[in-house]
């Protein structure tokens, strides 16, 4: 029985490797990383992949280990004396000190570099400004058009009935006659985006697993984050912070496009305003 | 020849129906019931009503790429007809609910249909949907007046039925498709809405002198007397701007 | 400490049925009422698990019967997206809540934890008659949430505000559903704040002769190092659930900042921070995890060493590091909130203490490894669920190096990933831990023996389908599949739902074998055979130097008097391969630790 138990833990510690170094499941299903389309990402998927080598280390030397002991351990005879580990606990204690200890320190020295790459360098002051806005349960956008400057926000004319998403008052705010506003969020590529995140009703996210991006919408506190997207394509935008019985079907589509594309794209959009 | 009397046959069936109907549905068939009918105008240019891009929804694309959605606040004719205005009898004092049908607000390519839906109080409607994708339904009433409900309905899921207790016009969106917007005007006694032309007509209206209030969305009213003989069509019509 | 088990003592054995089964003072009923508690809860829990598995899997398939649960929830057995939420929320408060702290901590805690130290009762009897019949309350009013007009709320077990505290505009169940939820929780916490207290008291003044701390079992010291966690955290979200009540009934604002729109209406707060829920809730959230995982630490070392027949390589280290995991629990909460909008600098000071606290970790593991080097193992459902444990445990740690760095969590937050680090950490980990409990102290509660070959099978079938379960979570977190999604209609989500429909079967069918645990559980209850004798496996502590089940006064008129370090397995020269606490044989192994 006893070894019969160390098999099993073996069997399922190397298939539960299996799809972590394959990235695929049976079926021919990725589960790997997306792929990643930002200039930081690399940072990201480093440290990500020197935290798998050392977690995936560390699982299969403990499970392997448990899985010898109990085959081991478990037959003895009647007269048999037990042992003591060599080093007893003293040695252990300081391996783990030592072993757990480095582990840890390294990843969070490198780990911080990969974190400042996103959140402690500020935007560049040439980043194209966007802005964001989640609500139940559709992302809008906004660009401030050919002023550079958003029109400010008034709740209390926020109105989905009237598809005035952010609440403009495009009469009397003049930096808001120009404010073009999407369902769609479409970026140049290899342009800095600064995007400022305001939620209209509750906590909210924007996740693109490409852009190696996850950020909370905090009602009451716009945010920021900035990024570069460096490959033309479609991405989905989804949200991942509970917001209600949508929270499921709330994403929006991000378009990277060449800047002609774009240019040519936000003028469409100002035409529809 | 032999074609020619199996129309004479379906033509005759076809009005027994319905004077069966008429005969036994006593509203109608009141004699001495008149009506109001008339026209509803919008003055001036109208409107452009924005497009809408439901690219949040993949099937909402899909099921409006033939004929693209666009908003429906207000929908003029090409004669200068305005749709979606309900008219009733204002201060009606006799039977609350006199329209006994069972309407239906259906969820259809991520747009209500119809975008307006008039209603007695106390008058059954369903809400159904046609969509392969779901919705909630999220009437907004003041909550002093009529008790809200938020519902979804997925796709498959049965017919939701209800009723409103008290007069109110009570907007209703979608919060998974925030561009689903409809109202549901409910009223005592009897109403219309009018069509894509602006034309209407009330049935059902006992003689006497009545107030016709046209209402339209947002929260726009207007009233006009008007005196209902037996048997006749009385006449209101009205314009908005 | 004597005068205090005095006092104790003074309540004398109850005769009426009322008093010794319902509305009893005897730490031992309290116990086994804490325990049924939780088995109705799990089951509870699991049937939703099922639900919303099916759902997950097979997302417009109609779940016969469904309808009768809630009518507005699944009209016609279709699942509605809010439903989906609020069974999901009942999932993750009910087993939290109700199954992870009340079954290893206040269930065995409460019947084992006195008569390992040696007292006659808890201190505080009446206040521990309170903490059950509170913690009941609180159950019922979480029930009760189902049967409200809008149902329970759907805002997940950690109710971030504003959602949780905006009121039913929110969406269905926004209203008296979290009102219900927060009371419920509130009373939750009253309860184990009575727990708490008498754990601790009894700890550390009801130590019978002898019986100095460290000579405590090391699952006395998991109860008593989770009642410290359970006193600071339970205390902190006890306010916090009533400023959320406050938000709905009193027209406060302590979680919704001004200028929220919701359905085009202005919302009528302003001033509050959704952060400060966020910190009060993981200020409590964090520690909780290890108040479910400490005690499952502390029964599995117990039951572990009894079946080793050795000491512990080193009782001192463990015990020392399971404190130590309940000072970190406290400096790493920040770790739930690396994409929450909290300054990024806290962050890192969030991130580093969560990855020291993988250290204690790691030398618990490595002790008990170490233990297992040159043991005599001996395999029953009770050591077997132990190993199960470590195993568990093991897998659902080391995820935990990628969420304690802020860089990997974004990308993982949110997703698959925590909800199987969690499962597996403090849910499967947490449930072997009980299980290995009821398996081995079952015939000193209840006199009997449960079936050891359905114990085996229950073992088997529960190993392989957890990992079945949750194994699979990692990978889908890791191609960015959110959690709390009730279908996946991303287009890079939907390839992943044939990975879904493997775990719900794994899920059904793991779900399905948890019936026969409890056929076991409650035959043997009441027809399975009688224990042996006071000892059946050959433990040293002082639960197996009483009767069984134990009297009233757990040692009947002589008090026990303690010799030794709490695991004296193959001693040197003994005259047995085991020394019991009591017995007042010299031992001469260096083993013995001074």
């Amino acid at each position: 029985m006893a070894k019969l138990v160390a098999v099993t833990i073996v069997v399922i510690a190397i298939l539960s490797a299996i799809p972590i170094i394959t990235h695929t499941w049976p079926g021919n299903i990725s589960v790997g990383l997306p792929q990643d389309i930002s200039t930081h990402g690399y940072l990201i998927d480093e440290q990500y992949a020197d935290t798998m080598i050392e977690a995936g280390v560390s699982f299969l030397a403990s499970q392997l280990l448990l899985a010898y002991f109990i085959w081991r351990f478990s037959s003895y005879k009647p007269g048999d004396k037990i042992k003591k580990f060599p080093g007893g606990a003293t040695g252990l204690v300081v391996a783990a000190f030592l072993l757990v200890g480095t582990e840890v320190l390294a990843l969070g020295v490198f780990g911080t570099k990969a974190w400042g790459s996103v959140y402690f360098t500020p935007p560049s002051p040439n980043a194209m400004a966007v802005q964001a806005q989640a609500g139940q349960f559709a992302f809008y956008f906004r660009y401030p058009g050919p002023d550079g400057t958003f029109g400010p926000i008034h709740p209390n004319l926020v109105s989905e009935a009237s598809a005035n998403f952010f609440g403009l008052d495009t009469t009397n705010d003049p930096d808001s006659k120009d404010d073009i506003v999407t369902a769609e969020m479409a970026i140049p590529v290899n342009r800095e985006i600064h995007l400022l995140m305001h939620s209209k009703d509750m906590g909210h996210s924007f996740y693109v697993p490409e852009l190696r991006i996850q950020q909370d919408f905090v009602p009451g506190l716009d945010v920021s984050v900035h990024f570069t997207a460096t490959k033309i394509g479609k991405y989905e935008i989804v949200c991942t912070q509970l917001c209600g019985l949508g929270h499921y079907n709330m994403k929006a589509y991000l378009e990277v496009m060449s800047q002609e594309d774009f240019d040519k794209w936000l003028k469409q959009q100002a035409a529809l305003q | 020849m032999k074609k020619a009397q199996n129309l004479v046959a379906i033509v005759s069936m076809l009005v027994l129906v319905c004077c069966g109907a008429l005969l036994l549905n006593q509203k109608v068939s009141a004699a001495g019931e008149g009506k109001i009918t008339g026209n509803v105008k919008f003055e001036g240019a109208a409107p452009h009503m924005r497009g809408i891009d439901m690219s949040k929804d993949p099937y909402c694309v899909k099921a409006t790429s033939a004929n693209p959605a666009h908003m429906e606040t207000t929908l003029v004719g090409s004669s200068g007809g305005l749709e979606n205005v309900v008219l009733y009898i204002d201060g009606w004092s006799g039977d609350a609910t006199v329209e006994k049908n069972v309407p239906i607000f259906d969820q259809k390519n991520c747009m209500y249909v119809p975008h307006v839906l008039p209603l007695d109080v106390n008058q059954t409607f369903k809400v159904t949907t046609s969509d392969n994708t779901a919705h909630n339904i999220h009437p907004l009433p003041n909550p002093m007046v009529n008790v809200g409900w938020n519902q979804s309905q997925p796709p498959g899921a049965p017919p939701i039925e209800k009723s409103w207790k008290n007069p109110e016009a009570i907007r209703v969106q979608c919060n998974i498709h925030p561009w689903m917007q409809g109202w549901f005007v409910v009223v005592k006694g009897p109403y219309a809405v009018s069509d894509s032309s602006g034309n209407y007509t009330i049935n059902n209206v006992p003689p006497g002198s009545y107030t016709v209030k046209a209402w339209h969305e947002p929260d726009q009213t207007q009233t006009q007397k008007v005196t209902v003989s037996a048997g006749q069509a009385a006449t209101a019509s009205f314009s908005f701007k | 400490m004597h005068d205090m088990s005095a006092h104790a003592a003074q309540h004398g054995a109850p005769t009426s049925f009322i008093r010794k089964h319902i509305f009893s003072l005897d730490h031992k009923v309290i116990g086994k009422q804490y325990y049924d508690l939780a088995l109705v809860a799990v089951l509870i829990g699991m049937v939703l698990s099922w639900i919303m598995r099916l759902h997950l899997g097979w997302a417009s398939l109609a779940i016969p019967g469904l309808h009768l649960l809630s009518k507005t929830g699944a009209p016609g057995d279709v699942m509605t997206p809010e439903y989906y939420l609020q069974l999901m929320t009942m999932h993750g408060t009910i087993m939290v809540f109700f199954v992870l702290t009340t079954a290893p901590f206040a269930a065995f805690g409460n019947f084992f934890l006195p008569i390992q130290a040696g007292a006659e009762d808890m201190p505080f009897p009446h206040f521990n008659m309170m903490s059950f019949w509170v913690t009941f309350t609180g159950f019922i009013v979480l029930v009760a949430s189902f049967f409200v007009s809008d149902g329970p709320t759907l805002g997940g077990w950690t109710q971030y505000a504003p959602l949780s505290a905006a009121g039913p505009v929110g969406g269905p169940g926004e209203g008296w559903g979290v009102v219900l939820w927060a009371a419920s929780i509130a009373f939750f916490c009253v309860g184990q704040l009575f727990g708490s207290l008498n754990f601790i008291t009894t700890t550390l003044d009801m130590r019978c002769k002898g019986m100095s701390l460290l000579r405590l079992p090391l699952s006395a010291w998991g109860w008593f190092i989770t009642s410290v966690m359970g006193l600071t955290a339970f205390a902190v979200l006890m306010p916090a659930c009533i400023l959320l009540i406050l938000d709905h009934v009193a027209g406060t604002s302590f979680f919704v900042p001004g200028g929220l729109v919701v359905n085009d209406q202005v919302l009528p707060h302003q001033g509050g921070s959704t952060l400060l829920w966020q910190h009060l809730f993981w200020f409590f959230g964090h520690p909780e995890v290890y108040i479910a995982i400490v005690p499952g630490m502390g029964i599995v070392s117990h039951v572990l060493i009894t079946n080793m027949r050795r000491p512990m390589l080193s009782h001192r280290v463990i015990i020392y590091s399971m404190a130590a995991l309940a000072v970190l629990s406290y400096m790493v909460y920040g770790h739930h909130m690396f994409v929450s909008g909290m300054n990024p600098v806290s962050s890192l000071a969030f991130s580093f203490p969560t990855l020291v606290i993988t250290i204690p970790s790691a030398i618990i593991v490595l002790i008990w490894l170490g233990s297992l080097y040159g043991s005599k193992l001996r395999i029953n459902s009770a050591s077997l669920f132990a190993l199960g444990f470590i195993s568990m445990f093991i897998s659902g740690g080391i995820s935990g190096f990628f969420l304690a760095q802020p860089s990997i969590d974004i990308m993982v937050h949110a997703t698959y990933f925590v909800v199987g680090h969690f499962h597996l950490v403090m849910g499967v980990a947490a449930m072997f831990g009980i299980f290995a409990g009821t398996y081995f102290w079952f015939p000193k509660m209840f006199g009997r023996m449960m079936n050891e070959t359905l114990g085996k099978i229950h073992f088997w079938c529960s190993f392989v389908g957890a990992y079945a379960i949750f194994m699979p979570f990692h990978y889908l977190g890791i191609a960015g599949n959110v959690r709390r999604y009730q279908a996946f209609v991303d287009d890079y989500l939907i390839p992943l739902i044939p990975v879904h429909k493997f775990i719900t079967v794994a899920a059904l069918f793991t779900g399905a074998v948890q019936l026969i645990f409890v056929y076991n559980l409650i035959y043997s209850r009441f027809k399975g055979p009688k224990a042996p004798n006071d000892n059946p496996w050959e433990g040293t502590s002082l639960e197996w130097s009483t009767a069984t089940p134990p009297p009233h006064n757990n040692f009947g008129d002589k008090m026990p008097v303690v010799y030794h370090d709490p695991y004296q397995y193959s001693v040197e020269g003994a005259s047995a391969d085991y020394i019991m606490q009591t017995s007042p044989e010299p031992v001469h192994s260096p083993d013995e630790e001074k």
